[in-house]
């Protein structure tokens, strides 16, 4: 799921300030904490509030979207609501806010939220970790399935760093595990220290490089069906 | 242990069989080297100091680079640099070009770190490259040293660098064994030594050692003597792993108030403390491991060269 974070109202009114109607788009896509109709009607009714404290009147409307990502769905969903309003603000990931404005380019859609990473639910302690950052060059079997990219600070392939203390990590002052060190442990359990010793040679960046594409039917289909998509 | 050429002084001292001992400069948010070059030259006055390290922008603070005081120590002090490169600031494309560059400047010594997070220094909203890590760059030397090409083959006009390089480890590591494996990489892309972390403990020191011994590459112990109680209580604190023991931290503490206001009496009885602690400290480390040297970081604090190695033979020229 893509872990957001709402930005601060001050910032999201900022945005909006210049416009008189707004609808407000949650979505009931992978963004975590839910960000749904319920959520969109409060953020309305805080931006109507804040308004009101600058003497000015804002007119909005809730609503929600299954996937703002999905072109089809978000342009089925919105597009019978948007003629009547002035700018859009979306609750959704980045994706959802580009979307947006890419299916409405006569509109201008704002970003409520600031999109951290895509990550999983810590229920237990009560948090979102990143656990993979899409690097596109995926290397856990050779790291027993902890990602050192996503989970070391300094993205090493080579780790654990003089960073390490007592298993943990020197950034964010030694409360994170030190993900080179969670590697070992893993490996050492399964008694493959023969792939923690070996050497990982310099990375290529570009398969994480933005902005990036994915031609969906090129790498991954046989000679036949390339054919058949390419006509 | 490489089979490349010494092409250092501190390499060919300790192929000779000298037990070497190499200090420490920090250029900081400075504009002149007066003072850099001047605690060189009080390093090169003992000759028993065959280089000094010049740090990178420590505990991941902005300060000036560290390749242009590895120049001028070797110019106006004629000090040997071991010039400190960390891969924090860099991508491969800065490194490889700032390595032709110190090689045009003469400079032999590398020592390839992985540097400080930025999160932990005073600019912590910049951006941390890490594009290759420390391992990695080992790798790109020792392409560059061994083969005279850069990463992807291509070669360099003119032969191959001539430059000796290390890697850094860490006593104070636990767990140690991932530690030791690190090290072992870096072993494998062919270092020509090894420098520690400061330890102030006999036994952790002694254990590391011989750990480090499976490697067959010569191993310069780090030390930190202790300016101040200031600085050890930083160091105490900041230092990721290391913790001074109480003892020291105490008499430090004592004798600089016992001196308050005399500042000659509280150098003295400071340097006192530090030569009482690590000048036996050096002795069974020489008589009992097969340390190939130590590192001592007494930065600013050239004056206790001196007394603390004063037992000891020089052997630099």
């Amino acid at each position: 799921m893509i872990i957001t974070e709402l930005k601060d109202i001050d910032e999201i009114y900022e945005m909006i300030e210049p416009y008189s109607k707004i609808l407000i788009a949650g979505c009931d896509g992978c963004c975590q904490p839910p960000r749904s109709i319920n959520e969109a009607k409060t953020l309305g009714q805080l931006l109507e509030l804040k308004a009101k404290t600058q003497g000015k009147e804002l007119k909005w409307k809730a609503t929600t979207v299954l996937r703002q990502c999905d072109d089809r769905i978000a342009a089925t969903t919105l597009r019978p609501l948007v003629e009547d309003y002035e700018a859009i603000v979306s609750l959704a990931c980045g994706l959802g806010v580009v979307m947006l404005n890419k299916i409405f380019e006569d509109i201008l859609t704002f970003p409520a939220q600031n999109s951290m990473f895509g990550g999983v639910e810590n229920a237990g302690e009560n948090n979102f970790i990143q656990y993979c950052e899409e690097c596109g060059d995926c290397i856990l079997a050779e790291t027993g399935g902890i990602c050192p990219r996503a989970g070391c600070a300094k993205h090493l392939s080579n780790g654990p760093c003089g960073g390490m203390v007592d298993g943990m990590c020197e950034v964010g002052d030694y409360t994170h595990p030190c993900a080179w060190v969670e590697i070992w442990k893993r490996l050492k359990k399964f008694d493959r220290l023969d792939l923690f010793k070996q050497y990982r040679p310099p990375r290529d960046w570009r398969t994480s490089t933005s902005p990036e594409y994915l031609e969906i039917y090129k790498d991954y289909t046989n000679e036949e069906e390339k054919e058949e998509v390419e006509g | 242990m490489s089979n490349r050429p010494a092409y250092s002084n501190l390499v060919k001292k300790i192929r000779e069989g000298h037990f070497v001992f190499t200090g420490e400069l920090e250029p900081k948010k400075i504009l002149n080297l007066d003072e850099i070059i001047e605690s060189a030259k009080e390093m090169k006055k003992t000759g028993k100091i065959v280089a000094a390290n010049v740090t990178d922008g420590p505990q991941g603070d902005a300060y000036m680079c560290s390749m242009v005081p590895s120049y001028m120590i070797q110019e106006k002090a004629d000090m040997e640099a071991v010039w400190q490169v960390t891969v924090r600031d860099r991508n491969r494309v800065a490194l490889f070009a700032d390595v032709l560059g110190a090689s045009q400047l003469g400079i032999k010594n590398i020592l390839t770190l992985t540097g400080d997070h930025t999160a932990l220094g005073d600019h912590k909203k910049g951006r941390a490259v890490y594009d290759i890590d420390s391992t990695q760059f080992c790798d790109m030397l020792s392409i560059m040293i061994d083969e005279g090409t850069d990463l992807n083959g291509n070669e360099l006009e003119g032969g191959k660098i001539e430059m000796n390089y290390g890697c850094v480890a860490n006593p104070n590591s636990d767990p140690r064994e991932p530690e030791i494996l690190k090290v072992g990489r870096k072993v494998e892309q062919g270092i020509d030594f090894i420098q520690t972390q400061t330890s102030f403990e006999m036994d952790q020191a002694k254990e590391f050692l011989k750990e480090l011994e499976q490697f067959n590459v010569p191993v310069l112990l780090g030390v930190f003597p202790l300016k101040s109680y200031g600085i050890a209580w930083y160091f105490d604190n900041y230092i990721p792993g290391v913790s001074v023991p109480k003892d020291l931290l105490k008499s430090l503490k004592k004798a600089e108030k016992d001196n308050k206001g005399d500042k000659k009496a509280k150098y003295a009885a400071i340097d006192k403390i530090n030569i009482e602690f690590f000048e036996p400290f050096v002795k069974e480390i020489k008589k009992t491991t097969k340390a190939a040297g130590i590192h001592c970081m007494a930065v600013e604090y050239e004056r206790l060269f001196d007394p603390l190695l004063r037992s000891f033979p020089e052997y630099v020229d």
